[in-house]
C-alpha cells in the first residue's frame, strides 16, 4: 500500500513516498492554499475537496497562481 | 441677473458598469512588465484604476514564499480581471479561466485568444469558440477582439459583457492604427467598448476616450515609460481629458478661418 508513486507537477517530475491527500502535499510545498488552484489531470479540484484529493500515480497537477500581466 | 457657469466638478458622477458593477475610472491598467511588484503598486495607484489585470501562471515550487502580486495590489481594493495571455486555442484559454475562477473566486475574466507572433493579433474563430463555452460556463467574459465590427456584435450577441478592440498590436506603442473602425464598433455596441492593447501615450488614451469608448486598456504604455509612475498620472489625465471632450462635443472642423475676436470695434 505504501509503495513510492510517481506524479507530475507542472511539468516536473515528482517521488510521493506514498498516495497523499493534495492537501497534504501542498502544506508540504509551503503554498498558501488561499492563493493557488489546482487542477489534476484537466480537472479542476475546489478548494474544498484538497483533503479528501488522493493523489495516485500517473497524476499531472498544475498549480497556479496570479502574476502581473496584461 | 448674471448666470453663473460652473466647470463639471471633478467629482461629479460620470461611471459606467460592466457586469453589474460600478467603475468610475475608465482606465483599467495591467499589472505586467514592472521592474518590481512595489514600481507595480505605485503605478497602479498613480493611475486611479480601479480594475486591472493579471496573469494565471504555474507557481514556483522551488520558491513558495516568494512575495505574490495579490499582497501588493489586493484584490480586496481592486476588480482583479484574470487574462489568458499566452493562450493560442480556445482550450488552453477555458482552462486557463477555470483555474483562474478557482484561485481568485470571481467569474469577471478577459478572454484573449491570440495568433502566431509577430503580431499576436486576436484569433477570432478560437475566440468566439472560447467565449461560447465560457459563457455557457457562467463566467462574464470581456473580450480582446479585432477591429471588426461584425466580429465585436457577434460577441455582444453571444453574450459577451463586454468588447474590446485592440487599437494597436499588443505592446506595440503605436496608437489607434484604425480609429474609423473603432468608431464603428462604439456606435454599434450596447455593451461596454474598451479600447484594448496598442495605446503608447497619454495623448492616444485621450483620442480613444474622445470617439466615445466606454474605457481603456493599457499596460506596456506605463510599465516601458522612463518614468512609469509619472506616466501613470499621465493617462489619467489623458483618459479623463478625452472624456470630458467627448462629453462637451467638439467643435466641427472648419477649412476656412473663423476668428475668435469680434470684428466690431476696431480702432481706426
Amino acid at each position: 500500500m505504501s509503495a513510492s508513486i510517481d506524479i507530475t507537477v507542472n511539468g516536473e517530475a515528482r517521488s510521493l513516498p506514498a498516495p497523499l491527500p493534495l492537501s497534504e502535499f501542498l502544506a508540504g510545498a509551503g503554498l498558501d492554499t488561499r492563493k493557488v488552484a489546482v487542477e489534476r489531470n484537466e480537472e479542476i479540484v475546489p478548494r474544498s475537496a484538497y483533503a479528501t484529493t488522493l493523489l495516485g500515480a500517473g497524476d499531472a497537477l498544475e498549480i497556479v497562481h496570479f502574476i502581473g500581466g496584461g | 441677473m448674471d448666470t453663473v457657469m460652473t466647470a463639471p466638478a471633478d467629482n461629479d458622477t460620470d461611471s459606467w458598469e460592466v457586469a453589474g458593477r460600478r467603475f468610475r475610472s475608465r482606465l483599467v491598467v495591467g499589472t505586467g512588465r514592472y521592474k518590481s511588484l512595489e514600481e507595480t503598486a505605485a503605478a497602479i495607484e498613480a493611475s486611479g484604476a480601479e480594475m486591472v489585470t493579471v496573469a494565471v501562471r504555474r507557481v514556483n515550487l522551488s520558491d513558495p514564499g516568494a512575495p505574490m502580486l495579490q499582497d501588493f495590489v489586493p484584490p480586496d481594493r481592486y476588480t482583479y480581471l484574470p487574462n489568458t495571455a499566452g493562450c493560442h486555442t480556445a482550450k488552453d484559454a477555458v482552462r486557463t479561466l477555470r483555474l483562474a475562477r478557482e484561485a481568485g473566486g470571481w467569474n469577471l475574466v478577459k478572454l484573449e485568444v491570440l495568433g502566431p507572433p509577430p503580431f499576436l493579433y486576436p484569433d477570432m474563430p478560437a475566440t468566439f469558440e472560447a467565449a461560447e463555452a465560457l459563457i455557457k460556463d457562467g463566467f462574464q467574459v470581456m473580450v480582446y477582439c479585432a477591429d471588426d465590427p461584425l466580429a465585436a456584435k457577434r460577441l455582444e450577441e453571444m453574450g459577451c459583457v463586454a468588447v474590446m478592440p485592440l487599437g494597436a498590436p499588443i505592446g506595440s506603442g503605436l496608437g489607434l492604427a484604425n480609429p474609423f473602425m473603432l468608431r464603428s464598433i462604439i456606435e454599434n455596441a450596447r455593451v461596454p467598448v474598451l479600447v484594448d492593447a496598442g495605446i503608447g501615450t497619454a495623448s492616444e488614451a485621450a483620442q480613444a476616450m474622445e470617439l466615445g469608448c466606454d474605457a481603456v486598456l493599457l499596460n506596456s504604455a506605463i510599465a516601458h515609460a522612463k518614468d512609469p509612475v509619472r506616466m501613470a498620472r499621465a493617462m489619467k489625465a489623458g483618459v479623463e481629458a478625452g472624456r470630458h471632450a467627448f462629453l462637451a462635443g467638439r467643435m466641427p472642423r472648419n477649412y476656412a478661418a473663423d476668428a475668435s475676436s469680434p470684428m466690431t470695434g476696431l480702432i481706426r
